[in-house]
């Protein structure tokens, strides 16, 4: 069974003029969220870096711009504002250029300009020191309301992207029966269907926070809250992730003429990954009280289920890289690894987050392994291991396949490939010796989101200290890293000139396979149902728990 | 769906892995009592400094040998101050918060927990070497998190 990549027709009639004119349309919109999500990472890159200059006691942070405010600000950019930008700009891209748009690129304008006010909102508030409570916005820390209201509207235009993207997949299913959905859009839609029951966590904490930093109701169900917003902060973990593997799976083969490993597999992955992610939230909230151990432990034992299609997925990629080699007449460990192509950026910047994906699935198995949290829970080791994550394979993956997609989009030549390539590089060591020297540091105890860990020169903190400076020398590696690549990214579209004759963009095919892929796979509904029921029977007991238990609201406070 | 034997192989393995992990941590935990600190108990947060026994913070001697210490948690500082442990104590912790989200947190030893207004932490340990240990909050809890510190000294 062969996949339809990029050139495949969705049985609409005549394009036209005004398909040419929404082609252009929608990459401007592709372009404006991949853009936006480049300014967020510059701006929380420089916020990172100093930082970890705090941390290293390198300098002081004067009071109006105090490590707490930029630590908020950092996390939320990075975490939420780049990653959320770049997956809505690489998924509406690869949704449509798998299945030909027949309608508009309104809604998705629509959804870009929704959180691009919700970011501006949630930025200033920040900036302006009235939400200094970091990303998680544990209550009863009490933000300004615009800040909750800011952040609601960055998650509520990710659903009009989502509609934006399911709504073509809908109507591809309905004009072509019998037809499979293209592979890049079915993992799109996977993504987005996961996206949108995972959000309605954070969506009903906004719903409890917002009135209650207007003062309409006087306190807050800490507990409950901590439980939403981790029903939501795990699958969100899983939305970067999907954002990187879409690009493994069906981008990457295209640097070194390869092919996707297995259709059916592959919508299998993200089949899993749609019903898998969300029923594990609470190994977030090992040491909490109030969670009682039971639910812990199944928890565990559910985030462990996303080892399955973790590890389809690195049996994919490497398969797909070994049989390529073949073809080409190359056999052996070492003579595949030198065949592939380590001078183009798009596929190294992956390649090296691959890699760095080792160190943050061990970690991970440690975090999430119950009685085995306390030794690293709140400690750096919990920061080392998402930076080596989302800072690793994501961050990586993205600015490598933004090396494809600035050009295609823009219709120019790549800008500096030597400097592309050379980022990509200075990104991987900085991120090795920044997240190594934080996961030592949090062995050693030392906590995290703390500006300071001298502790007046106790006895027990001296140990900190050198691994921090390690940490401060990564992290200036990887800001000069993002410089590098604001250069390459800008300079693109305004350094070089058009190209009249550009290769089309395309994803790469699926090998041949012995057995059609079931049609079952693509019974997303289906599927999503399954997603909904999981996460119910994970959260029905801990929720009915808490909501049993009287327990006592807290009022707002700001402590900063 | 085909699935080529080696990755049958692989996906084996990493199931075999995690069943492997789950049972020791299960086993650790139904064998020796090692879990995550997980204690469901109350209390109005506006009233723990008339609450016993956290009205006195500090450590008791209960009749059976063993101890136990009443933490009261608010910004920026741990109540009792610099606690004194006798060697080989065994000592259960129950922390509470007055005000936001903190951390209790003994590097060195393995105590680590949250500590939510409303709810009462509970943390065991068993202190078998003298020193001055760091009790640190490891939860951001504002401007003065990285001040809120304190010491237990084991003699």
């Amino acid at each position: 069974m062969s996949t339809i990549s990029g050139t495949g027709s969705a049985g609409s009639t005549d394009p036209g003029f005004a398909m040419r004119y929404s082609v252009a349309s929608e990459n401007l919109l592709v372009l404006a969220h991949i853009y936006t999500a480049t300014a967020a990472l510059t701006v929380g890159a420089l916020f990172g870096l100093l930082q970890g200059f705090s941390r290293a006691n390198f300098l002081a942070l004067p009071a109006q711009f105090d490590y707490y405010r930029i630590l908020t600000a950092h996390g939320v950019l990075m975490a939420l504002v780049f990653t959320t930008f770049f997956i809505c700009g690489l998924m509406t891209f690869a949704t449509y250029r798998s299945i030909p748009r027949i309608r508009s690129v309104r809604l998705g304008w629509t959804g870009y300009c929704i959180m691009l006010v919700g970011t501006l909102m949630a930025a200033s508030e920040i900036l302006a020191g009235n939400a200094t409570v970091l990303y998680t916005m544990y209550a009863p820390l009490k933000a300004d309301p615009l800040f909750y209201l800011g952040a609601t509207l960055l998650v509520a235009g990710t659903w009009f992207v989502a509609a934006d993207i399911l709504r073509n997949v809908i109507s591809f299913g309905r004009n072509n029966p019998g037809k499979r959905i293209p592979l890049p859009a079915h993992a799109c839609a996977c993504t987005f269907v996961m996206w949108i029951i995972a959000t309605v966590g954070i969506v009903v904490e906004m719903l409890l926070l917002i009135p209650w930093s207007l003062g309409w109701t006087s306190g807050i169900d800490v507990s409950l809250s901590r439980m939403l917003f981790w029903y939501f902060g795990h699958p969100l973990v899983y939305f970067w992730i999907m954002g990187a593997y879409l690009i493994w799976y069906n981008v990457i083969p295209t640097t070194y003429g390869g092919k996707v490993f297995s259709d059916s597999l592959t919508r299998l992955a993200f089949l899993l990954l749609l019903v898998l992610s969300t029923p594990v939230g609470i190994h977030h909230q090992f040491l909490e009280p109030g969670v009682s151990a039971g639910w812990k432990w199944l928890h565990t034992l559910t985030t462990y289920g996303v080892v399955i299609p973790s590890f389809m997925t690195a049996f994919a990629i490497f398969a797909s890289f070994e049989i390529a080699a073949r073809r080409a007449g190359v056999r052996g460990f070492v003579a595949t690894v030198r065949w592939l192509p380590w001078t183009d950026p798009v596929f190294t910047g992956s390649a090296l987050g691959m890699l760095l994906f080792i160190f943050g699935g061990f970690g991970g198995i440690v975090n999430s392994s119950y009685s085995m949290d306390v030794l690293v829970h709140n400690t750096m080791w919990i920061v080392g291991h998402f930076h080596v994550t989302v800072g690793g394979p994501v961050a990586l993956s993205f600015i490598g396949a933004a090396y494809k997609l600035v050009p295609a989009l823009t219709g120019r030549k790549l800008y500096a490939p030597k400097l592309a390539l050379a980022q990509t590089w200075m990104w991987f060591i900085g991120m090795l010796l920044m997240s190594t020297s934080m996961h030592i540091a949090g062995l050693l105890g030392s906590p995290r989101r703390t500006s300071d860990v001298t502790y007046f020169g106790a006895a027990g903190a001296q140990s900190w200290h050198g691994e921090m400076v390690f940490a401060a020398i990564g992290g200036t590696l990887l800001f000069i890293s993002v410089l590098m690549f604001v250069v390459v990214a800008v300079g693109t579209r305004l350094l070089n000139e058009p190209e009249t004759q550009r290769e089309a963009f395309a994803f790469a095919p699926a090998e041949e396979e012995s057995m059609p892929t079931a049609p079952a796979f693509d019974w997303l509904g289906r599927w999503a149902t399954v997603a909904v029921v999981l996460a119910v029977l994970a959260y029905m007991g801990p929720l009915h728990d808490q909501l049993s238990v009287r327990h006592f609201l807290a009022p707002g406070m700001r402590t900063w | 769906m085909h699935i080529h034997r080696s990755e049958r192989i692989w996906l084996t393995f990493g199931l075999a892995m995690m069943a492997v992990f789950l049972a020791t941590i299960t086993t650790a935990a139904v064998v020796d009592g090692i879990v995550p600190p997980s204690n469901v108990q109350t209390i109005d947060p506006a009233k723990v400094s008339q609450t016993p026994p956290f009205d006195h913070p500090g450590l008791h001697k209960l009749a059976n040998g063993s101890y136990e210490a009443y933490y009261v948690a608010h910004i920026f500082s741990f109540e009792p101050h610099h606690l004194s442990v006798p060697l080989g104590a065994h000592v259960t912790f129950y922390v509470t918060s007055t005000d936001v989200e903190h951390g209790f947190s003994v590097p060195e030893t393995g105590i680590n927990t949250m500590v939510t207004p409303g709810w009462v932490s509970t943390v065991s340990h068993t202190f078998t070497k003298p020193g001055k240990y760091l009790l640190v909050c490891n939860e951001y809890c504002g401007a003065g998190h990285q001040l809120m510190a304190d010491a237990i000294e084991v003699r």
